[in-house]
């Protein structure tokens, strides 16, 4: 979508609201000119929280199919010594493996085949294949200690999104939109993004109800955008309906339905007139959203070559930026693809240049609009992988099974203090060995820094309140400002 | 429902989310989750649940049973939660209200307590409204115009319980049951988890329609879905019905573990049973003793072992056809399918016998053959050869006597022997590869070669190709080697090493044609690159000899041996030999395999459905500490809760028995709950709001002595469904206008007193299946394989597994109009539409469904191609039908929509937006072409594009009426 229609369209909202005051009431006026009115009162900032928040909104940037923390951030000098050496049965302690390497003889260990520096003033460990991450050491909290319950794809994922492995638990998402609601009025609140790996890497399958609103109402669901002519599903016009017909349309509409609520009086009415005045402006505000032909050269360069190719993990994570702009509450990008069963150096590598640079960029864009102060912004995935080699062990290729005892990621801006490690394991990066942090741990941290307190958010389903930690998580403290 | 135990109790406030509005959704948890800091505890504190905190209780009997304490909390005197106790018939209340209709005893008893709190009931609704709300609520379709009309005109008593009859009589009654009952059972038409590969279960899904319609009483109707199979005598179709309980996902997913997964099938068994027939929030009990209901962990696993008896393994095969990934599965009954197979069956049955027959012929000639075997010995005659060129080279090859020289190098290139059919016959060729002999240098090194046997083939018509086949002789290459030369690949090749006087022979037998109208034979060779850099030379030769005395070393050794002195292994060897060469025997074995293969797939072409089977020794259950797998504590034996009747000791301990407990007139909770959850059916709210919870923690209910009289009326029935559907929508609080006074409004927002009639948002199916019936394109025909309506673009293609790409792939014709019900259902990928008009993800059993009205909702009712297709087909409606002036064009689809004529001044909305319609059209005919050519029924020629555009843009409103997507 090109600038122009754009205008064009504002001029046909003006005109229309020129004739709406004369040809309309005064109520009807009054809900066009504001948000409808069942939106206007969630929208009071933060009263939804319990404290002050630090963050107003989240970008979780997930990256599917859980990437090795031993290849990306947990630096493991010792282990060069230790090629094709078997992990020792004290360190394995008889963890369960998954059914690809239960049946493996044995268990060599392999070394990352990355250099890992440190970076930036904190002096953060990192690898190699993370270059422009690098660059935004400092403003990162590398958390080492992350732990989950679950050792298979959907159950870990799932776990990750709704704190708890079976489906029908809301996603962290819907509780936000129900805890807190919307600041935007155009938008959705809670919005999903999804990418496919650049290589021929293993993609494990995501499923709606990672993003679903489990026993919430389901307008907390999360709204997928895809790339293509439609970001938000049924967006655009039939053809040969054009922005003024469907203005007309919509203006019938709206009063046979007043008259309908003169006769009836359901409330019901008045909310739905209400959203379809919300769809009307959602079909400009989502063109709006995703035409970058507004974005200087300098910015499409920072977020990378692949920035103006949209669906890939860079468009995406520029559109992520320009949700934040436009204050929408939560917005989950999924990268696929981390899934390095076998040939992990290549395949690491190659995820690596889907997504590190726009990551990095991201950090850099919000940070230099003022907006990082107040977004919170994580990088991970569901578990951890192994030390020990899946198949075959060469000195330039193996793969790593899936491990949920430990694995890394990060997470900056709002609330969050910038360039620290947090966290520790072994020397095999097999067990925490201080600090852990459970994946309750994890959101009940991301719902401190928006001001819930995980404890009180609750929804009352089958006689019992219900909680997105469940009993468990601490807020992780030592990585707040 | 938000409780706020911090208020004095017993009091709780009851804010219905969707009904007050959005406001008050997103404000509720912060307002009153700090209030609830300790939700758990300070909940049982304040367990005397109290109806509706600003409209007390009518009865004082009723207030006295909902403030029975908790079992948990209470001390000495106890007294069980009125849901546990089995439910006595009430007195039907007389009712002094002479301007009211008491048409039935639920009337009696609405009344009795809206006149306690002096609130007059409404009148009855307009007849059209009256038979569009009746006619969505049981069919889940519109009236048609006919109909209304029989209706508005039938003024003798009893036209709208003939109406009602008439519906009751539908087989789309059944369709519109049905949908409550998927949702309740998790139906879907995936496995769920991972990659979430298709599954079948649609013969399940037909046999709860055609239960419905057949009226099926709902105790047998329990009875056969949970149980079915352990019927006496079961049939197929009792069967079928035990599908209900293997709806629940199932994984195929790589490296998991069976066990922890086989645990959670269970789990989702005991869930659904338990929500579904009891209210109860089992689920609760699977980790520890549940905290509000008497419900222990050993209950929950006692009733989970009721459900651990299934021949079923954990983890589906995701290596085999979905149709035999996940046993136990039963064939669908398809006659014509079965035919096939079974003509099938009968051929491979007499080529078996035939191949048998063969077998004991060839066991009985062994003595004469080995007689034979062992004096034959091969004679090889020169192929006399005509002719031997390099083909694409045009290049003749010197022949000296049977000798072929080839020059080297040669390269890649094909070699063309033609020779003469031997008159002997021809039963194998065989090729010598040999140095040239030079007599005066020294010998050169061996060379390697590499060679291929493209074809043997009649000359010079090349059609009749001579199959090969590779042999051996104790002077020539191993079979495995000769193979390669005939495999056909051009990356393998038969290597053959050219020793100076030893030549390097490989033999192959053929089959020669037995009628050619040549006798002229060319064999082509095909040279692979890189071969020997000096000359060589071949030769071919050819025998007659019967394939079967032409013997490898290892079988003529055999044979030097007395059968006395073989080993029965070796015995087996000769005869398989033999077998090998006698092509009677040869292609009676490959006919055999053969149709094996077509058995194979005759059988996999017939659809199965998925049922319960039990284990002849089950499986042993354990309570699961904190619900692990791995963790297993004591062991349970099947039982039923202990706070709820003793399981009679004449039933069987498994699920026929379970089945009959819980419709035994005296379990306390199976009828109030499927009569709770009917009357959410058709007044979109039960009288115990929480439909899936009755415990201690549910609502109570609104009308408890009403409750529990449906209850013991429903019983008392014969569990008869009709029956109990027609006391609802004949009694006179069905009937009355949903309109709504300010004075109504804030007295009882939620319309749970029932002073007037229920108004709300149609469901998702028939929000889709009445845009398709008033467009006249609705196909509704019953039953069969889910079908694939329109569907956006590109969602698969983001979260499917792995790199290929897979995509929804789209139907065409009459299934893109079958009635929504049918719908593909893909768990991980849900269809979007029916997802945002809150149709429940089917991931586990759901029994009541949210009422949101959203953005996202709007945009799909104007731009999805299904609306935009079906408003075209509205408006040929009504330019076909509605006569020919706009007002009646305008009038008729209204009145189609609605059910009712639009009031003047509606009407004028609609005529003047038509007419700016029309006129915006004729000025842009492009755009109406693009209009009309939305969906993939073609829009009627012989209508005025422009009027027609006008006339869809005026159906599409009436689609997008809140009235329309309303019963009301």
């Amino acid at each position: 979508m090109t600038p122009e229609p754009f205008t064009r369209l504002h001029e046909t909202r003006r005109h229309f609201l020129g004739r709406t005051s004369a040809g309309l009431g005064i109520a009807a006026l009054a809900s066009l000119l504001g948000p409808p009115p069942s939106l206007a009162a969630s929208t009071a900032k933060a009263t939804g929280s319990h404290f002050a928040p630090r963050a107003r909104r989240v970008i979780w940037l997930t990256q599917a199919g859980a990437p090795s923390q031993l290849d990306l951030f947990d630096h493991k000098p010792k282990l060069k010594a230790r090629f094709r050496e078997e992990l020792p049965e004290s360190v394995r302690g008889g963890q369960r493996l998954t059914g690809m390497t239960s049946g493996q003889k044995s268990f060599p260990v392999a070394p990352s085949l990355f250099e890992f520096r440190p970076h930036g003033e904190s002096g953060t460990w990192l690898s190699e294949t993370l270059p422009h991450t690098a660059g935004v050491a400092d403003e990162l909290c590398v958390i080492r200690s992350m732990h989950t319950e679950a050792i298979n794809h959907d159950p870990a994922m799932t776990f990750l999104q709704t704190g708890h492995p079976i489906a029908g638990r809301p996603a962290l998402g819907a509780w936000l939109s129900y805890g807190l609601g919307s600041e935007n009025h155009n938008l959705p609140t809670f919005v999903v993004m999804i990418s496919r790996p650049g290589g021929p890497t293993n993609a494990q399958p995501l499923h709606e109800r990672m993003w679903g609103a489990g026993f919430l109402p389901s307008e907390h669901q999360g709204v997928r955008f895809s790339p293509g002519r439609d970001p938000v599903l049924f967006l655009s016009n039939p053809p040969g309906i054009t922005d003024a017909r469907r203005r007309a349309m919509l203006d019938d509409l709206g009063t046979l339905n007043r008259m309908k609520f003169e006769d009836y009086q359901d409330p019901e009415i008045q909310t739905r007139i209400s959203q379809y005045e919300l769809a009307y402006r959602m079909q400009a505000a989502v063109p709006d959203l995703t035409d970058f032909s507004n974005e200087p050269k300098s910015i499409l360069d920072l977020y990378g070559p692949e920035a103006g190719k949209p669906g890939t993990f860079a468009a995406n994570c520029l559109l992520a930026r320009r949700l934040a702009e436009r204050d929408v509450r939560f917005i989950q990008l999924y990268h696929r693809g981390w899934d390095q069963h076998d040939n992990l150096p290549s395949g690491i590598r190659s995820q690596c240049r889907d997504t590190d640079q726009p990551s990095a960029a991201l950090i850099q864009d919000l940070r230099q609009r003022g907006l990082l102060d107040d977004t919170l912004v994580i990088w991970g995935g569901e578990f951890g992988r192994t030390v020990f080699s899946q198949g075959t062990l060469s000195s330039d290729n193996f793969g790593r099974d899936h491990h949920p005892r430990c694995f890394s990621l990060w997470m900056a801006g709002g609330g969050i203090r910038g360039g620290q490690v947090f966290g520790e394991t072994d020397d095999y990066s097999y067990n925490i060995v201080r600090d852990p942090v459970h994946v309750h741990d994890l959101n009940a941290t991301i719902l401190h820094c928006l001001g819930l307190d995980h404890e009180r958010l609750t929804y009352r389903h089958l006689g019992r309140d219900f909680r997105l930690t469940d009993i468990h998580g601490t807020v992780v403290k030592p990585i707040l400002t | 429902m938000v409780s706020a135990p911090g208020f004095a109790p017993p009091y709780r406030a009851t804010i219905h989310l969707p009904a007050v509005n959005m406001l008050l959704a997103r404000l509720l948890p912060i307002v009153l989750g700090m209030r609830l800091a300790a939700g758990p505890v300070a909940v049982a504190a304040a367990p005397g649940v109290e109806v509706d905190g600003d409209l007390p209780a009518a009865n004082s009997a009723a207030k006295l049973r909902n403030s029975i304490p908790h079992p948990a909390s209470s001390g000495a005197g106890r007294q069980p939660h009125w849901a546990f106790v089995r439910p006595e018939r009430p007195a039907v209340p007389s009712v002094h209200s002479p301007a009211r209709r008491s048409a039935n005893p639920i009337d009696a008893f609405i009344v009795a307590r809206l006149s306690g709190l002096e609130i007059a009931p409404s009148r009855e609704a307009e007849r059209a409204t009256l038979i569009r709300r009746v006619t969505l609520d049981l069919t889940g379709l519109p009236p048609d115009p006919e109909e209304v009309r029989a209706y508005l005109t039938d003024a003798t008593p009893g036209a709208f319980e003939r109406v009602v009859d008439r519906l009751l009589a539908s087989p789309h009654f059944g369709e519109r049951m049905a949908q409550d009952w998927l949702d309740a059972a998790r139906f879907a038409d995936t496995n769920g988890y991972q990659v979430d590969r298709d599954r079948e279960l649609w013969a399940w899904r037909d046999w709860v329609i055609g239960a419905f319609n057949r009226n099926l009483p709902f105790n047998r109707f329990t009875l056969e879905q949970l149980a079915g199979d352990l019927l006496p005598a079961a049939t197929r179709d009792q069967r079928v019905a035990t599908g209900f309980h293997r709806n629940h996902m199932i994984n195929e997913e790589g490296g998991i573990i069976p066990e922890e997964f086989l645990a959670e099938y269970c789990a989702d068994r005991v869930e659904t049973t338990a929500t579904v027939w009891m209210g109860l929030t089992f689920n609760c009990a699977r980790c520890h003793d549940h905290k509000y209901d008497p419900f222990s962990q050993r209950d929950y696993y006692s009733l989970l072992a009721f459900f651990h008896n299934v021949t079923e393994k954990g983890v589906g095969d995701y290596a085999a056809n979905i149709r035999r990934s996940t046993p136990p599965f039963l064939k669908v009954e398809n006659p014509g399918l079965e035919s096939i197979l079974g003509a099938r069956r009968t051929e491979l049955d007499a080529a078996e016998k035939e191949l048998a027959r063969s077998h004991q012929s060839l066991l009985n000639g062994m003595a004469d053959w080995e007689h034979l075997a062992r004096a034959a010995t091969p004679e090889w005659l020169g192929a006399r050869l005509r002719e031997a060129t390099l083909k694409d080279k045009g290049l003749r090859l010197p022949v000296t006597g049977d000798w072929i020289d080839v020059p080297a190098p040669v390269g890649a290139s094909t070699v063309s022997l033609v020779f003469p059919l031997p008159t002997s016959g021809l039963t194998a060729l065989r090729l010598e590869l040999d140095a040239i002999p030079q007599s005066a240098s020294p010998p050169p090194q061996p060379a390697i070669t590499a060679l291929r046997l493209r074809r043997l083939a009649v000359a010079p018509a090349e059609s009749a190709v001579i199959p090969l086949h590779a042999a051996s002789l104790p002077d020539t290459a191993a079979v495995d080697d000769l193979a390669l030369a005939l495999d056909q690949k051009d990356e393998t090749a038969w290597k053959v090493r050219i020793t100076p006087g030893s030549p390097s022979a490989g033999w192959v037998l053929c089959h020669a044609p037995s009628e050619s109208s040549s006798d002229t034979l060319e064999l082509e060779l095909v040279l692979a690159p890189g071969g020997s850099t000096t000359p060589w030379r071949c030769r071919l030769l050819t025998t007659a000899l019967p394939a079967d005395l032409l013997l490898p070393v290892d079988i003529r050794s055999l044979l030097e041996q007395t059968n006395t002195h073989r080993s029965a292994e070796e015995q087996t060897r000769l005869v398989d030999f033999r077998k090998s060469r006698t092509p009677e025997h040869q292609s009676l074995t490959r006919r055999v395999a053969d149709l094996k293969s077509q058995v194979d797939a005759a059988d996999l072409a017939i659809p199965v459905t998925l049922v319960m089977e039990e284990m002849e020794t089950p499986r042993p259950t354990f309570i699961l500490k904190r619900g692990a797998y791995d963790r297993p504590a004591e062991s349970v034996s099947s039982a039923t809760p202990g706070a709820l009747p003793p399981f009679p000791a004449e039933l069987p301990r498994n699920r026929l028995g379970l089945a009959q407990w819980l419709t035994d007139p005296a379990h306390p909770l199976t009828a109030r709950v499927t009569v709770n959850r009917l009357w959410q059916t058709v007044f979109g709210t039960g009288l115990v709001r929480t439909t899936e919870d009755f415990g201690t923690q549910g609502d109570p209910p609104s009308h408890p002595e009403l409750l529990d009289w449906l209850a013991t009326e429903f019983v008392e029935s014969g569990w008869d469904v009709k029956a109990f559907v027609r006391l609802l929508v004949t009694s006179a609080t069905y009937r009355q206008d949903s309109r709504c006074s300010a004075d109504q409004r804030a007295r009882d927002p939620e319309n749970r007193l029932l002073a007037r009639g229920p108004r709300h948002r149609l469901p998702a199916e028939a929000i889709r299946d009445q845009a398709l019936a008033l467009s006249g394109l609705l196909v509704t025909s019953l039953g069969g394989p889910s079908v694939k309506p329109y569907h956006p673009p590109g969602l698969y293609e983001q979260v499917v597994a792995g790199s290929s790409a897979s995509t929804y792939v789209q139907d065409h014709g009459s299934s893109l109009y079958r009635r929504t019900l049918y719908t593909y259902w893909k768990r991980s990928v849900p269809n979007p539409a029916l997802l945002m008009f809150d149709m429940p993800f089917r991931e586990s059993c759901a029994v009541r469904r949210a009422r949101t009205s959203t953005p996202l909702q709007a945009l799909n009712l104007l731009n999805d191609p299904t609306f935009v297709e079906a408003a075209r087909g509205l408006a040929q409606r009504m330019m076909r039908e509605g006569g020919s002036r706009p007002e009646s064009r305008l009038d008729f689809g209204f009145r189609l929509a609605t059910a009712r004529h639009p009031q003047p001044e509606e009407l004028e909305v609609l005529v003047r937006g038509y007419h700016r319609s029309v006129a915006d059209f004729r000025a842009d005919p492009r755009a109406a072409a693009d209009l009309l050519s939305v969906g993939e029924s073609v829009a009627d020629p012989a209508l005025d594009p422009s009027e027609l555009a006008a006339c869809t843009t005026a159906a599409g409103l009436l689609l997008n009426l809140d009235e329309v997507i309303t019963r009301e």
